[in-house]
C-alpha cells in the first residue's frame, strides 16, 4: 500500500510528561484511502500518538505533516479545521444536548437572514436537516427524533452519532479511539461496517483498538506501537493475531523488512 | 469495499449467527403507569415545569387566603417590583451555574458598581452617563477577574468568588468610607442614577423601570443562551468540559464570557438597584448571593451544570416574590417568610433529584 505519498505522518514525534516519555521519537504514517490499525499495549503511547494528531496535545519535538506540509495544531478545533476529525473513546457528546446540537458542536450553522448577520442566530431547521441526513447516510435513522437527547439513546447509537459527526465533517482523516470498546457484539458489527462506509468514501481511518479480530477484519495495515514508539507495520494477511500480540508486548522481534517501513 | 461480507470469516465465526438474528424490534408488555410515574415522565420531559407549578399554586393559594388584597394589580407590580434586583442578579447567577460553577461575588459586585457610580458622579462630578458606564465595565471587569481566576489560574469558582466577594465588599467599603450618598443627593446630582425606580402608571399597577429592566435581560439571555452558537457552548461546557473541549469548543474563551457576561449583568443591576433603593448604600442587599442562588434552584437549573432553562430562575425569583408578599398579607412574622424559603430550596432540588432519576 506503499505506492503513493502518506496523507498524514509523523516524524520523530517526542511528548514528555513531566519525567514520563510518553512518545519517544515516534513515526507515524497514513496512506490515501486505507484503515490503518494502530495496536499497542497499554501505556505503550497510543493514546498519546492519537491525541497529537488530532490536537488535543502539543508536541515537544518532531513534525506532523498533513498531505506532505508542516503543520502544527494547537487545539482540536484546528485539526478539525485542517480536515482531520477524531472519534474519542469518551465520545465527546454532551449528554444533556440533543443529537443535532451535538453533531454541529463548535460548527453551527448561521442563519442567512438579519437575524443570523446582526444577531447571530443559528439555523436549527438546517442543523436539524443536514443531521438527519448524514444519520441516514450511515443507515443510523433507527434513531427517531434528532432532538432527543444524546443521553436517551444506547451505547451503540450514541457512538454511531460520533462516527457520523466525524464522517460528515472530516475531508481527510478520520481517527477512532476504540471505538468499539463499549459495544455489545450486534452494534459492535454495526461500527465496523460503518467504518468500512467511511473508507468506502474514500476517507483513510487511523482505527485504534485492543480487539485483535476486529482489527484483523478491518485494517490494511496494522502499526505496532510500543515503548513510546513504532515498532514495525505489518500486514494482517502475512500474520496472525498470535503474532501481532507477541510484537506489542515484546514476545517476539518483529521481521526486519516491517520495522523498515 | 465490502469486505465484511465477502471475504471468508477467520476464526471470529461466531458473528455468523448476527444475520439469523432477530430484526424486530424489541416488545415489551407495556406496564401502566400510575399516575405519580407519568408526571415523574411529564416533568422530565419539561423540567421549567415544575417551577411554573408551584408559582400558579402559590398564586392560588395565596390569593384564595388573601383575596383581593393579593390580586390588585398594585399589590402584582409590587411583586415584580421587589424582586426585579434579585431577579437581575439571578439571571447572572444562572449563566454561571449553567456552566457548573457558582458565583458567590454577584451581590457585593453590585454593590460595589452602584457606589463606584455613585460616588463618580457625586463626589468627583463626573457626569452621570460616564459614571454609570465606568460602574458597567467596572462590573464587567469584576466578572473577568473572577473568570481569570477559574480559567487560567484553574481555582475552583466556590472559593475564587467567595475571595472575590470579600474582597469586592471591602473595596466597597472604602470608596464608599462606609457612607450613603442621600436619595435627595442624587435628585439635585445625577437623577439619571434613579432612572430605575420612576415606573408607568398600567390600571392600578405601578411597574417600574426595574422591573421592565428585569425582564429584558431575562429575554436578552434567553436568547443568548438558545438561539445562538455561544448559548449552545455554554450548556456544553458545563455537561461535559472535557468533552467540549475535544469537541472543538475553546472552553476557556466560553467561560471568560460567561463570568464577564455575568459581571456585567450584575453591574446593570447595580444602576437599577439605586433606583430600587434610591440612594447608594454600602450596606445594602447583603444576602443577595445566596438570594440569587436561591431563585435559581428554585427555578430548577441544576447545580451541576448544563441543565434548566433561563426561564426557571426568573420563575423562581417571583416564587420568592409571592411568598413572601402572601404570607405578610395574611399577616404571618417575617422569620416564617425565611423559614418558607428555606424549605421550598430544599424541596426543589429533591424534585429535581427525584425527575433526573430517570435519564440515570
Amino acid at each position: 500500500m506503499t505506492q503513493s505519498e502518506p496523507i498524514l505522518s509523523a516524524r520523530n514525534v517526542v511528548k514528555r510528561y513531566g519525567r514520563v516519555t510518553a512518545l519517544d521519537h515516534a513515526d507515524f504514517d497514513l496512506y490515501p484511502g486505507e484503515i490503518l490499525a494502530v495496536i499497542g499495549d497499554n501505556g505503550a503511547g497510543k493514546s498519546s500518538l492519537i491525541k497529537a494528531l488530532s490536537g488535543a496535545i502539543q508536541i515537544d519535538e518532531g513534525e506532523i505533516r498533513l498531505e506532505g506540509n508542516p503543520v502544527r495544531f494547537n487545539s482540536p478545533m484546528a485539526a478539525r479545521g485542517a480536515g482531520i476529525e477524531t472519534v474519542y473513546q469518551t465520545l465527546a457528546l454532551s449528554p444533556a444536548l440533543s443529537i443535532a446540537d451535538n453533531m454541529f458542536m463548535g460548527r453551527e450553522i448561521r442563519r442567512q437572514d438579519l437575524l443570523g448577520r446582526w444577531f447571530k442566530a443559528i439555523d436549527r431547521a438546517a442543523m436539524e436537516r443536514i443531521a438527519r441526513e448524514k444519520l441516514s447516510e450511515l443507515g443510523l435513522m433507527t434513531i427517531q427524533n434528532i432532538t432527543q437527547a444524546v443521553e436517551t439513546l444506547s451505547g451503540g447509537q450514541r457512538q454511531g452519532v460520533a462516527v457520523a459527526r466525524a464522517a460528515a465533517f472530516g475531508s481527510k482523516v478520520v481517527i477512532m479511539d476504540e471505538p468499539t470498546a463499549a459495544l455489545g457484539v450486534k452494534e459492535s458489527r454495526r461500527v465496523l461496517e460503518l467504518i468500512q462506509d467511511v473508507r468506502a468514501r474514500g476517507l483513510p481511518i487511523v482505527l485504534i483498538s485492543h480487539n485483535m479480530p476486529h482489527v484483523f477484519e478491518v485494517a490494511d495495515r496494522i502499526h505496532v506501537h510500543r515503548l513510546g514508539r513504532r515498532l514495525c507495520v505489518i500486514d494482517p494477511k502475512d500474520h496472525s493475531m498470535s503474532d501481532a500480540v507477541a510484537f506489542m508486548t515484546g514476545a517476539k522481534k518483529p521481521p526486519q523488512e516491517a520495522t523498515a517501513a | 469495499m465490502s469486505d465484511a461480507t465477502s471475504t471468508p470469516r477467520r476464526s471470529d465465526d461466531y458473528e455468523q449467527s448476527l444475520d439469523e438474528s432477530e430484526a424486530s424490534v424489541a416488545a415489551f408488555e407495556s406496564h401502566d403507569l400510575n399516575w405519580l410515574d407519568r408526571v415523574q415522565h411529564f416533568l422530565h420531559r419539561n423540567p421549567t415545569m415544575v417551577p411554573v407549578i408551584v408559582l400558579v399554586a402559590s398564586i392560588a393559594v395565596f390569593g384564595f387566603l388573601a383575596g383581593t388584597r393579593f390580586f390588585s394589580p398594585f399589590n402584582l407590580s409590587l411583586i415584580l417590583q421587589q424582586v426585579s434586583i434579585i431577579g437581575v442578579l439571578a439571571a447572572a447567577q444562572s449563566l454561571v451555574i449553567l456552566t457548573a460553577g457558582i458565583d458567590l461575588s454577584v451581590g457585593a459586585n453590585m454593590v460595589l458598581m452602584s457606589v463606584i457610580m455613585g460616588q463618580l458622579s457625586v463626589t468627583v462630578g463626573l457626569p452621570t452617563p460616564i459614571a454609570i458606564a465606568v460602574g458597567l465595565i467596572g462590573g464587567m471587569a469584576a466578572g473577568g477577574l473572577n473568570g481569570f481566576l477559574v480559567t487560567r489560574v484553574k481555582l475552583p469558582p466556590f472559593i475564587v468568588t467567595l475571595g472575590t466577594w470579600n474582597i469586592f465588599f471591602a473595596l466597597n467599603l472604602w470608596l464608599s468610607g462606609a457612607q450613603s450618598i442621600r436619595s435627595q443627593t442624587l435628585d439635585e446630582q445625577a437623577p439619571l442614577l434613579k432612572l430605575f425606580g420612576r415606573s408607568v402608571a398600567f390600571g392600578g399597577a405601578q411597574i417600574t423601570y426595574g422591573s421592565i429592566l428585569m425582564v429584558l435581560v431575562f429575554a436578552v439571555l434567553w436568547y443568548m443562551l438558545n438561539r445562538t452558537a455561544w448559548g449552545r457552548h455554554v450548556y456544553a461546557v458545563g455537561d461535559d468540559k472535557e468533552a467540549a473541549e475535544l469537541s472543538g469548543i475553546r472552553t476557556n474563551h466560553t467561560l471568560m464570557s460567561v463570568y464577564m457576561l455575568a459581571g456585567l449583568v450584575c453591574a446593570i443591576g447595580a444602576w437599577a438597584s439605586i433606583g430600587r433603593v434610591g440612594s447608594v448604600s454600602p450596606q445594602s442587599f447583603q444576602e443577595a448571593n445566596l438570594q440569587s442562588i436561591t431563585a435559581v434552584v428554585i427555578g430548577g437549573i441544576s447545580l451541576f451544570g448544563g441543565r434548566g432553562s433561563i426561564v426557571g430562575p426568573l420563575i423562581g425569583a417571583l416564587i420568592v416574590g409571592v411568598f413572601n408578599s402572601g404570607l405578610r398579607l395574611v399577616g404571618v412574622d417575617v422569620l416564617w417568610q425565611v423559614f418558607a424559603i428555606g424549605w421550598l430550596t430544599i424541596l426543589a432540588v429533591a424534585i429535581d433529584q427525584w425527575i433526573r432519576k430517570l435519564s440515570s
